[in-house]
């Protein structure tokens, strides 16, 4: 809502610079958007008359102009506008004016001809395209006759005006006109209001003549008409106009002009209907039929639904109520009578109506946010009575009401200590009394501290204690407001398990080397299908913004991939991430998935991207598993295995490992396969997610201390020949649980494959270390349970000691 | 040495002391010229041994009276400390030239690069988060997490705001059906929680961080997917200026110690009343800048009282209870405070830029 401080004037005179104002609306009522005056920055724009008008010898369409400025002699001022005239009053800029965008116009020669300034459009001054009248868009603006050459344009096109625009929040639509922001105003710096009131002369018929509509109460709780006869319709005079471009609306005719100039007065939406295309007397507001039709103001034909509310003469619709008006009955150039519709609308059919037809409009805002019911009627008589100025015509007798809402003010008690207690402050009862009665509220003190407050109809947003609570805040100020924390009983401030398991992974992961990525939720189709864990239904949204975001993730990685493509194209050829977030999996019965909390990362590229003096370590599957491996450990996760793996789809079949604590399954690792690094254009990449959720799940053992052994340790070097099929994990297990009840640790330390040994077969080195808890091992103890366990590997995995 | 070894029989008193005087000068003059720290262990053997000179020397005492023994057996430890000490001193000389020789051969040119250590780093937006939780959990909130994928009736209907109510223009929504959609804030974990509460235990201090979505067009400005942090205590005496102080310790905490607040009139259906935030420019300290676009104050979070129909809702007693709520924006708060001029730039993750930010916090 634009707010001219001139127009402001003539309601509540309140002298305060515009920003200061601005301010202070800011700090007590509504955000403020912006501050402006068109004439700001400007200079030397004066009044010109256009006393002579030829062709230039030189061009098609340039003109040579002679222009009285004021001065003793007439400026020479080429011009290329399509209309420019002779004996015209025009807006000229002087040499070395300023206009719009900081542009300077200088004396300079146009095809050889001297041209003294500029004659200026509405646009080139600084208007915006949608206020400038159409008639004047594509050319220069004539002024009206009585402008005085010489003087500057700015008043007489209202350019002088400080103009705030307000960004007025849902709860505060009584602000969306001037009169209600008046209201605001005068509460805030506690001044008198003086607000006209119209009068109507009537004149001929009774409007019943003309007019007799119906509605349904619940459809339109009020809804009048009146009937204005004898119109010419021509342009508005310029006060009307400067107001309206200053509120950013673009000046019509005299007709279109008042019913824009009511709504933003009053903030009553009018419209108006050419009488003599409503076939009938009779107009009906009633709900639309389905799959009825009507051709609205935008030559738009739209099919309406039983939830449209319309109004609706002999023929059919003529109006969709509230939002916009029929083309059939629309008014034109050469209307000459009009009937005028003040009505309030239900509010939620409105809203339903304007989203489905996507009619957003000042007027739909209105009634969807309320308006003030106690004006309806006086805002049909401002603008009937203006209208029939405007256009030397007469206003017909009487109103025709269809339904006339009574209006009441609204009662709301409350007590100072509430109001206190709520804020943390010690106003006083009077204060408080003070501020309701600034606010126009009548308040009655029915003890000490209690009132009872009276909101008049032009407030219809307060109807409970907390709306007034808000009111003595805001006019008391919220700077006066202490700051204090929360008193109350004590709670404690701690991270559930779940939450801190999910913070250490995340800690974890980084001191690994990974850094966090949050990538989008939302992806493809396909993508949010990929590297799943578990069967799962996909979550779509109903009506994605775009074919890349249509569905809800059921997997970590393909949002890291994404991630390490977006890498890849910026020749950040070394990427490890990693991404701790949720996946959503639904059962096909099911409206909304299951969210469980995953881990994954993708590593390309070099780990370890070498040095002077440090060799590269490329990313591989052994230092990705590595780093699960630590992940786990980190998280007290027990009985971890890998298992070989050819299940994932997505995944190189020979490079890949499922990851279990136990029996449970906690995800994978390994390579993605290569269609899919192409798919996505990435270089090898490594991968793994795990379901966070069942690592959390796990069973929580008690960590016990175990004492560190003082004996020494014995180990014993083993090199094994076996066949390459035979995994080294089946090795370690059946050693470990063959080895002896001192083997204490075993470790693989090389792995051969090559010239030195049978081409289907591996050496696999192990190192075994032996030890006691409570005495020094005997060398030959050690050996009689190594060779006992050899004997038995030699038999189970046809193993050849090396 | 050979002189000094001589054999040195029936010497007078001041024949032994001219003797043991003679072999300390010598002895002295060697141990001194002596660079090698070998040398200087064999001296000592030499010197101070049992064959040594200086027992020879006192071989010849036989011929000197019981008096003079004493004095010359005394004369002869004075020279054998002397030259301990002097042996000693020697090596330890020789030690620290040996040491510096070798840390001159050592040296090395630290100004080549240090290996480069291996550690990944938090998101910067979970940066903003964590210092916020660390926050409220030391002022006693617990951290509740809540589902992404919402009903309408918690995100929206138990927030006071009713379908077809105006005020659900300012969120657009991801919806999955008509009941279902991406929760467009975490006001709905607030909802669920206040649901389950036991007052009877006290009161309900919590923050809900995490995602949500809202159905824009992503630009430099706008993301269809962001995070929020927010806060809702309810309990019997909780108060607006409760509010403010605890806005104020938020603020602080992220933007800095000497951050002040103020509190503007906003609307949000779920409180009443209901303000935006704004924090003095931490650019200009408030003087104005293009940050804050020259106003000195940035705004930061939106906040209120909750609203009673809120309450009621959820179960409770709006005539016992009361509270406040308030809702920040995590990717707003890294982009002011780091001057991140793209909110895309968190959801890309390129590398180069999530590893640019430091962890001090």
């Amino acid at each position: 809502m634009k707010i001219s401080t001139k127009w402001l004037s003539d309601y509540v005179k309140l002298d305060i610079p515009a920003n200061e104002l601005a301010e202070k609306i800011e700090r007590t009522a509504v955000e403020v958007d912006d501050v402006s005056c068109l004439a700001s920055g400007l200079k030397k724009i004066v009044v010109g008359y256009t006393q002579h008008v030829s062709a230039h010898p030189q061009s098609d369409h340039l003109h040579i102009c002679k222009v009285d400025v004021g001065e003793d002699k007439p400026l020479q001022i080429i011009c290329g506008a399509p209309n420019i005239a002779a004996d015209k009053k025009v807006i000229v800029a002087l040499p070395n004016s300023r206009i719009a965008d900081n542009v300077k116009i200088k004396r300079g020669k146009l095809r050889g001809e001297l041209s003294e300034g500029m004659i200026c459009s509405l646009q080139e001054i600084g208007f915006s395209e949608n206020v400038v009248p159409k008639e004047f868009a594509d050319g220069i603006y004539f002024l009206p006759d009585d402008a005085v050459v010489g003087k500057p344009v700015f008043d007489y096109l209202g350019m002088n005006e400080n103009i705030i625009d307000l960004d007025v929040t849902p709860n505060r639509a009584d602000m969306l006109s001037m009169r209600g922001t008046a209201y605001e105003l005068a509460a805030i710096y506690d001044k008198k209001l003086t607000l006209k009131h119209p009068k109507v002369v009537e004149e001929g018929d009774t409007v019943g003549h003309y007019v007799i509509p119906s509605a349904d109460s619940k459809l339109a709780s009020t809804y009048l008409m009146r009937v204005i006869t004898g119109l010419k319709v021509k342009p508005s005079p310029m006060w009307l106009q400067k107001r309206l471009w200053n509120a950013g609306i673009r000046p019509t005719n005299n007709l279109v002009d008042v019913t824009n100039y009511i709504l933003l007065d009053y903030g009553q939406p009018l419209h108006s209907f050419d009488y003599d295309k409503i076939s009938g007397k009779n107009v009906e507001v009633r709900l639309a039929q389905s799959q009825e039709k009507i051709k609205t103001l935008d030559e738009k034909e739209r099919v309406l639904r039983p939830t449209d509310i319309v109004i609706a003469d002999e023929k059919g619709p003529i109006a969709l109520a509230g939002t916009m008006g029929g083309l059939r009955t629309a008014v034109t150039d050469s209307t000459t009578t009009v009937v005028l519709e003040s009505a309030v609308f239900n509010p939620s059919l409105v809203r339903k109506t304007a989203r489905y037809h996507n009619l957003h409009s000042e007027a739909s805002m209105r009634f969807e946010r309320g308006i003030n019911h106690a004006t309806v009627e006086e805002a049909l008589d401002a603008a009937a009575q203006l209208i029939a100025k405007l256009g030397d015509g007469k206003v017909a007798e009487g109103i025709a009401a269809a339904t006339k809402e009574e209006v009441h003010s609204v009662s709301v008690s409350i007590g100072s200590k509430k109001i206190n207690d709520v804020l943390g402050t010690k106003i006083s009862a009077a204060e408080i009394k003070n501020i309701f009665e600034r606010l126009d509220f009548k308040v009655d003190m029915n003890s000490a501290d209690k009132f009872t407050v009276e909101i008049p109809p032009h407030r219809w947003d307060i109807s409970i204690p907390a709306d007034l609570i808000e009111e003595v805040a805001r006019i008391y100020g919220y700077d006066n407001l202490p700051a204090t924390l929360p008193k109350g009983e004590l709670t404690p401030g701690l991270y559930t398990y779940k939450q801190k398991v999910i913070r250490a992974t995340k800690r974890l992961l980084e001191e690994t080397g990974l850094t966090q990525a949050i990538s989008y939720g939302l992806t493809t189709h396909e993508k949010a299908g990929q590297f799943m864990m578990e069967p799962s239904a996909a979550t779509e949204l109903a009506f994605p913004m775009s074919s890349d975001r249509t569905t809800i993730r059921m997997n970590l990685i393909s949002g890291l991939l994404d991630d390490v493509a977006y890498n890849t194209a910026r020749k950040v050829k070394n990427v490890a991430l990693y991404e701790q977030g949720r996946v959503f999996y639904r059962e096909e019965e099911n409206e909304r998935p299951r969210e469980v909390e995953h881990v994954a990362a993708a590593l390309t590229g070099l780990y370890a991207a070498g040095s002077w003096q440090y060799p590269k370590q490329p990313v591989d599957f052994f230092l990705v598993k590595g780093i699960v491996q630590h992940l786990l450990d980190s998280l007290g996760v027990k009985h971890i295995q890998f298992k070989a793996a050819t299940g994932h789809e997505e995944m190189h079949p020979g490079r890949t490992a499922d990851i279990y604590a136990g029996d449970t399954f906690l995800g994978f690792l390994g390579e993605v396969h290569p269609n899919i690094c192409k798919e996505y254009s990435i270089d090898r990449t490594y991968v793994f997610e795990l379901d966070l959720q069942k690592v959390i799940d796990l069973p929580k053992e008690q960590e016990v201390y175990v004492s560190v052994s003082k004996y020494p340790e014995i180990t014993r070097d083993v090199a094994l020949a076996v066949s390459k099929e035979i995994e080294n994990s089946a090795i370690v297990d059946f050693i470990n649980e063959n080895g002896g009840k001192h083997l204490v640790n075993i470790e693989l330390f090389d792995v051969y494959e090559g010239e030195h040994i049978a081409h289907n077969k591996k050496s696999l080195a192990y190192k075994m270390t032996y030890q006691d808890q409570s005495r020094t091992l005997s060398d030959e103890e050690v050996t009689e349970e190594f060779e006992r366990v050899m004997k038995k590997i030699e038999t189970k995995f046809d193993a050849v000691i090396r | 040495m050979s002189q000094i070894c001589e054999k040195v029989k029936g010497m007078s008193l001041v024949d032994l002391k001219e003797r043991l005087n003679d072999l300390k000068k010598k002895a002295l003059a060697e141990i001194t010229e002596t660079e090698d720290l070998k040398k200087v262990n064999d001296l000592r053997v030499k010197l101070l041994g049992k064959k040594g000179p200086i027992t020879e020397i006192l071989r010849g005492m036989r011929d000197l009276s019981s008096e003079q023994r004493p004095q010359i057996g005394s004369f002869a430890n004075t020279v054998r400390d002397d030259l301990t000490q002097a042996i000693a001193q020697r090596r330890e000389k020789l030690e620290i030239i040996k040491t510096a020789k070798k840390l001159e051969k050592e040296k090395i040119d630290v100004t080549l690069p240090g290996a480069a250590v291996k550690a990944g780093q938090p998101h910067i937006i979970e940066q903003v988060i964590s210092q916020i939780e660390k926050l409220f959990l030391g002022m006693g909130y617990q951290i509740v997490d809540g589902p992404e994928i919402e009903e309408d009736h918690y995100n929206f209907e138990m927030m006071n705001l009713p379908k077809d109510h105006p005020a659900r223009d300012m969120q657009d929504t991801f919806y999955i059906n008509d009941q279902i959609l991406m929760r467009t804030q975490t006001s709905p974990v607030q909802a669920r929680t206040m649901e389950k509460h036991d007052f009877s235990k006290g009161p309900l201090k919590m923050i809900s961080p995490g995602k949500v979505y809202r159905r824009d067009t992503d630009d430099a400005t706008h993301s269809h997917q962001f995070h929020q942090v927010e806060g809702l205590v309810i309990d019997k005496h909780v108060t607006m200026a409760d509010l403010k102080g605890t806005l104020q310790a938020v603020a602080k905490t992220i933007f800095g110690e000497s951050r002040e607040i103020r509190l503007r009139p906003s609307y949000f259906p779920f409180t009443e009343p209901s303000v935006e935030v704004d924090v003095s420019c931490f650019k200009c300290d408030g003087k104005g800048c293009a940050v804050c676009k020259q106003s000195g104050w940035i705004e930061v979070l939106g906040a209120g009282m909750v609203h009673p129909n809120v309450l009621k809702m959820a179960g409770i007693d709006a005539d016992v209870y009361g509270g406040f709520a308030f809702g920040l924006g995590p990717d707003r708060f890294a982009m002011l405070k780091y001057g991140v001029d793209d909110i895309r730039e968190f959801y890309l993750n390129d590398m180069r830029f999530l590893t640019q930010f430091s962890q001090k916090g």
